[in-house]
């Protein structure tokens, strides 16, 4: 019964909306960020998982049809940033100054971090490319001779972490402009900080869509500079 | 049709960038050459909005869901996790906060700057 249950494609998919839809729940009742949907899918999902000790594989043949709508809905990501066009037409040198900012500071917080903690130079490199999209960052990594597994891993927790904390940073450091949030939840933290900034509004995610593909495409050209120097 | 037409148009654009991702020798994902050929695609006017408006506001709006299988995966790494549990927990959390400050803080300070010493140019018509 079990192996029939957790064979059907059905199964992974099923577990993953009714977790989120419990995260979603959970928030728009008590109103706290800490209920993220995303967040509280993961961590309902991860234990049902181990205590119904049922491989991840086994749950992945189900939900990687989840994961296959990433490639024509992070496409998607065109049309708000098509409908802000002169957003970025007015503003581009206070984004692109952003932007650059937070790639730059990324590279240099990884440096000085794996100095202080004596990381070893392949340790180093494989959190390099942590706040771009898990597609070019894999390949940064790799690239680099970095552990390939350990930065995806980080990169979605970086992702994951973004969404939930981006109101959050976004109030301590008093980032109020909608462009700017945007521009800095995109840049930190990628396409699924970008899943938050969309929530908060049509310029937000639009901006923070245009960051995914700036930041990964500069954090390409910085980290192989960066990696010479540690 | 409408939702048929759209989708098609959608996954279309996602194979031509799928293929280019296959011959250009860059570590730039599919999505990515697939935005950008989206964007170019309604900006040249060769799609209108109409042409993909709804469905890409659907899958926009489920999109949260679609990191759910990835993020699971991570009960598979944390074998190379913990060894340096803690180690990477900061340099994860610190440089994430770092980083959507400076980028955020940035961005904010160049738009304050502009608006206050060029008034008059075309980013005030915008806004």
């Amino acid at each position: 019964m079990a192996g029939m249950v957790a064979d059907s494609a059905y199964f992974g998919v099923t577990v993953s909306l009714l977790s989120y839809g419990i995260g979603w729940f959970l928030n728009k009742k008590t109103g706290m960020a800490v209920f993220n949907p995303l967040l509280i899918s993961i961590t309902l999902t991860i234990p049902a998982l181990v205590v119904g000790r049922i491989d991840y594989d086994v749950y992945y043949s189900g939900a990687k049809y989840l994961s296959w709508l990433l490639t024509p809905a992070t496409v998607c990501l065109a049309v708000p940033l098509y409908e802000k066009l002169a957003l970025l037409r007015s503003d581009w040198k206070a984004i692109f100054t952003g932007i650059v900012s937070g790639v730059l500071s990324s590279l240099l917080c990884v440096l000085l971090l794996s100095a202080a903690f004596g990381l070893g130079h392949a340790d180093y490199v494989t959190f390099l490319p942590k706040s771009i999209t898990t597609a070019i960052g894999i390949g940064v990594s790799e690239e680099l001779g970095g552990h390939v597994n350990l930065t995806a891993a980080v990169i979605i927790i970086t992702g994951v972490l973004g969404n939930v904390l981006a109101p959050l940073i976004c109030g301590i450091f008093r980032i109020t402009e909608p462009v700017a949030k945007g521009i800095a939840i995109g840049t930190a933290s990628h396409a699924v900080g970008t899943a938050k900034a969309m929530e908060m509004g049509e310029t937000e995610g639009a901006m923070s869509s245009l960051s995914i593909a700036v930041s990964g495409i500069l954090t390409v050209a910085g980290a192989s500079v960066f990696a010479q120097f540690y | 049709m409408k939702y048929l037409k759209q989708f098609g148009i959608i996954i279309f654009i996602s194979f031509i960038g799928e293929l280019m991702h296959g011959m250009i020798p860059l570590p730039v994902p599919a999505s990515i050459y697939g935005l950008v050929i989206m964007l170019l695609a309604l900006v040249s006017g060769v799609l209108k909005l109409s042409d993909v408006k709804e469905t890409a506001a659907l899958l926009i709006e489920i999109m949260p869901i679609m990191f759910i299988p990835a993020a699971v995966g991570l009960m598979d790494s944390w074998g190379v996790i913990r060894p340096r549990l803690a180690a990477y927990a900061v340099i994860t959390v610190v440089s994430l906060v770092v980083v959507m400050a400076m980028a955020g803080r940035a961005t904010q300070a160049v738009l304050r700057w502009e608006k206050r010493h060029k008034g008059h140019s075309i980013g005030k018509q915008v806004k």
